[in-house]
């Protein structure tokens, strides 16, 4: 009874921190204005690219997260936790690093030149799904793979005994983990590939590829136009709730039943071919990444006091936020809740930020209230997918334990400290590292709040480029690519202490 | 007992020191106050004789006016580009200056009874005269250089600088800038959201040109002493890109907002802006800028909209940019 309570009030203070600043801007606007012939190319262009960008990430994660399931190698906790990297660099930052591997002037554009062949041309459809792929397909292989890491060890040695066929272990072991996992991913893929802006329009290589949050940003910077910015935010808004139930509706039920969370090594006969998708995952995350530390080191050494300032202001916004956001999440992580989670991500950043601009300007100084409000709004932009990490497996707890808890009479308090939480900890543990992660390096909404005294390091970034900084941008950029990871690193390891996963 | 009274009344006085110190609030693009930008050190030399406090709030500068309207903070508003004086003049929120504009040194007249202007530069293709030999010498050259010279710019919807362009344009090829963009189009490498993603692009080596301004090589000139990045300089004309400050009808402080807009004509200041911010200084006579700034390839020619003419021509130039690019 309390549990509902809670996840209602979740609930609704979700829906307030989506629908307020939407209404906000509707409100100052005096109405939502009609869309034109061009919003509705950029629409067109945005429904593709986020379809192709999700189905692309979601199915090369199926081979590669089965491999790294199946696989121990050494490494292997390293490359997964550095698979957390792409997620979280901002846009500026990973746009030079995928450029200066794939772009015309990059490392594969030069090894092919060297061996006679042409130059890469990336700019088009294909370099925006590989830019979002790049981002997501990461988080899809550590979804699954937390999926694959839930089924109990019993139910792989059984399979051994029975004998099954490669086909049969599919059917009966892998295909249920890809239903109850894959939709909610491909969901959550798809709608942050919806608000797609400077990737798209950079890989895309020029106006064919406008989005709809790029016709948000000309109405909102350029145009001051808010009834159209409004409605453009209404019809992304509408778009990934869309998205969100049909994900919803496929991932209905899974169920292995309980297990004995014995660590004893699984029976499964490694495919051939594990090897080679994770080699290439491996290579198509790390090149990139591997560039923007090669650009940022020699910037090391030009970074200045307000760049540490900055990074210590981000520090404090990460873990501020990511303590909101779990326990925002925990009261939420059923499938319905997972579900509107997704609206979180769905806002528009503009339009959120312009929205908690007008609302928050009558009663207190934005300037002042900078941080906090970046922190909440971090918490508010991870909330889905920290839903979407702790929801399957909450389930199969609740599923699983229930009767146990039924039995015994627990209370509220027991079943959380002695069950829920602690069966809960390596989704909690990833979830915390993603949350933290990508509140240190989110940039979005507070270019109206910003202050002088209290940038954040992707803010710092910026404001070095804007000063012909490039070399201090880079360096600022790999420190903050370093403490994400390290927080993502700590986090993450946190959870899963006594797993040898 | 004693000691917290004393303790108290120390704060009281303390709070009286610091309420008698008439704080100025200048809106400044993002840029300005880091470090590196212009912001410390206009901070600096301002405050050293108004007895005031100046504190910049960076950020969106009219979107932010216009979404607080009268009851902004702001009293002052500095970093406007001229793509945006009509709207602003519109909103009615801007008071006119009392600054001599005698002492103006721009290419072009300006006589704004609102915003004055503080430094300037012109649209411009930097290249690197390591990667690129030969640079087109015109902007018609440009159009008929071989489609494997690689350009860089940045969005008219996104960015102030593409926006420029755009006009430029427009202003040099007329009813053809369609037909221009077109033949454009094939050099063009990508289109970038700001100036920094492009620029940073350029200093990777993703292409041979990219859209900036021509001083952009005195801050490679000036700043790490090399020579190799230039504008080409193309006789049709460049377009002028000026940055403007001005005065919030609402201030509280009107005397201090005077005081600062006749600030960013003077001496000190017109002294400081060219390397603070990387631009021609707007009331300085040329033997006086920094060394570097005398060595700039500048063009014979500006070109330069009213706002009026701009706004009328804005949409249907970037209407022509988006098709010509789309194809």
């Amino acid at each position: 009874m309390a549990a509902r309570a809670l996840a209602l009030g979740a609930g609704s203070v979700l829906a307030l921190a989506v629908l307020a600043p939407l209404g906000a801007v509707i409100w100052r606007a005096e109405g939502v204005a009609a869309l034109r012939a061009a919003d509705l190319a950029a629409l067109r262009f945005t429904l593709w690219q986020a379809l192709l960008s999700a189905l692309a990430s979601c199915l090369l994660a199926v081979p590669v997260a089965r491999a790294l399931a199946r696989r121990r190698f050494a490494g292997r906790g390293a490359l997964v936790a550095l698979m957390g990297a792409p997620f979280i660099l901002p846009v500026i930052v990973a746009i030079l690093g995928l450029l200066a591997v794939f772009g015309q002037n990059g490392v594969l554009s030069r090894v092919s030149l060297a061996l006679g062949g042409p130059r890469l041309d990336i700019y088009g459809l294909h370099g925006v799904v590989l830019a979002h792929v790049f981002f997501n397909l990461p988080l899809a292989v550590r979804m699954l793979l937390q999926g694959w890491l839930a089924v109990p060890a019993e139910r792989y040695r059984l399979a051994a005994t029975l004998r099954l066929s490669a086909r049969a272990r599919f059917r009966v072991l892998d295909a249920p983990v890809i239903r109850a996992v894959l939709p909610g991913a491909f969901a959550v893929i798809f709608v942050i590939c919806l608000s797609s802006f400077a990737v798209a329009l950079t890989l895309g290589g020029g106006p064919r590829a406008t989005t709809v949050e790029l016709a948000i940003y000309q109405a909102m910077r350029f145009d001051f136009d808010l009834g159209r910015a409004a409605a453009l935010g209404l019809v992304q808004l509408s778009l990934a709730l869309g998205a969100g139930a049909l994900a919803l509706w496929l991932s209905r039920g899974a169920g292995f039943g309980a297990g004995l969370d014995r660590t004893t090594p699984r029976h499964e006969p490694p495919a051939r071919l594990d090897t080679l998708w994770i080699a290439l995952a491996a290579l198509f995350l790390m090149l990139p990444l591997g560039m923007v530390v090669a650009r940022g080191l020699p910037g090391l050494m030009s970074i200045g006091a307000d760049t540490w300032r900055a990074a210590g202001h981000s520090l404090l916004v990460a873990l501020g936020s990511t303590l909101l956001c779990l326990a925002w999440a925990l009261p939420l992580s059923t499938p319905r809740g997972a579900w509107a989670g997704l609206a979180a991500i769905a806002l528009s950043p503009l339009v959120l930020g312009t929205g908690l601009f007008l609302m928050l300007r009558p009663f207190v100084n934005p300037f002042a209230w900078a941080l906090p409000v970046t922190g909440f709004v971090n918490a508010l932009m991870a909330l889905p997918f920290v839903l979407r990490i702790l929801t399957p497996e909450a389930q199969t707890i609740r599923q699983d334990f229930g009767r146990l808890r039924a039995t015994y009479g627990l209370t509220g308090r027991a079943w959380l400290l002695n069950v829920f939480l602690p069966r809960l900890r390596r989704p909690l543990g990833f979830a915390a590292g993603l949350t933290a992660a990508l509140a240190m390096g989110d940039l979005g909404v507070i270019a109206l709040f910003a202050d002088p005294d209290r940038a954040t390091l992707p803010l710092q970034v910026y404001r070095l480029m804007g000063s012909y900084q490039m070399e201090a941008a880079a360096g600022a950029a790999l420190l903050l690519m370093a403490l994400s990871l390290g927080l993502f690193w700590l986090c993450d390891r946190g959870g899963r202490v006594d797993v040898g996963a | 007992m004693q000691k917290t009274f004393t303790l108290a009344a120390g704060l009281f006085l303390a709070t009286q020191a610091v309420a008698q110190t008439p704080v100025l609030t200048v809106y400044a693009p993002d840029y300005f106050v880091s470090e590196w930008g212009p912001g410390p050190k206009i901070e600096a030399l301002f405050e050293a004789d108004c007895a005031c406090d100046l504190q910049f709030k960076p950020g969106d500068l009219l979107p932010r006016v216009l979404l607080e309207g009268a009851r902004t903070e702001a009293d002052v508003v500095i970093g406007l580009n001229t793509d945006v004086t009509r709207r602003a003049r519109a909103s009615g929120l801007f008071a006119p200056h009392d600054v001599d504009l005698s002492a103006l040194t721009l290419p072009v007249d300006w006589t704004d009874e609102v915003f004055v202007p503080f430094n300037y530069s012109h649209t411009a293709f930097v290249y690197n005269t390591e990667r690129l030999q030969e640079a087109p010498d015109s902007f018609a050259a440009l159009l008929e250089a071989p489609d494997d010279l690689r350009l860089i710019i940045q969005d008219p919807r996104s960015s102030v600088s593409g926006l420029a362009l755009v006009l430029w344009m427009q202003a040099v090829f007329g009813d053809e800038a369609e037909a221009a963009w077109a033949q454009l189009a094939p050099k063009i490498v990508t289109v970038t959201r700001g100036w920094s993603e492009a620029y940073g692009l350029f200093t990777d080596g993703e292409a041979d040109m990219v859209l900036s301004y021509t001083t952009s090589p005195a801050y490679h000139l000036i700043a790490e002493g090399d020579d190799t990045k230039k504008a080409a300089i193309f006789p049709e004309g460049h377009y002028f890109m000026v940055e403007l400050a001005a005065k919030l009808a609402g201030t509280d402080q009107p005397d201090l907002a005077d005081a600062f807009l006749s600030f960013i004509l003077s001496e000190p200041f017109q002294s400081m802006i060219g390397t603070g911010n990387w631009s021609i200084p707007a009331a300085l006579p040329q033997k006086d800028w920094p060394e570097g700034f005398q060595a700039l390839d500048l063009p014979e020619t500006v070109l330069f909209y009213s706002e009026a003419e701009a706004a009328a021509l804005r949409d249907p130039a970037i209407e022509a940019w988006r098709r010509a690019l789309s194809r």
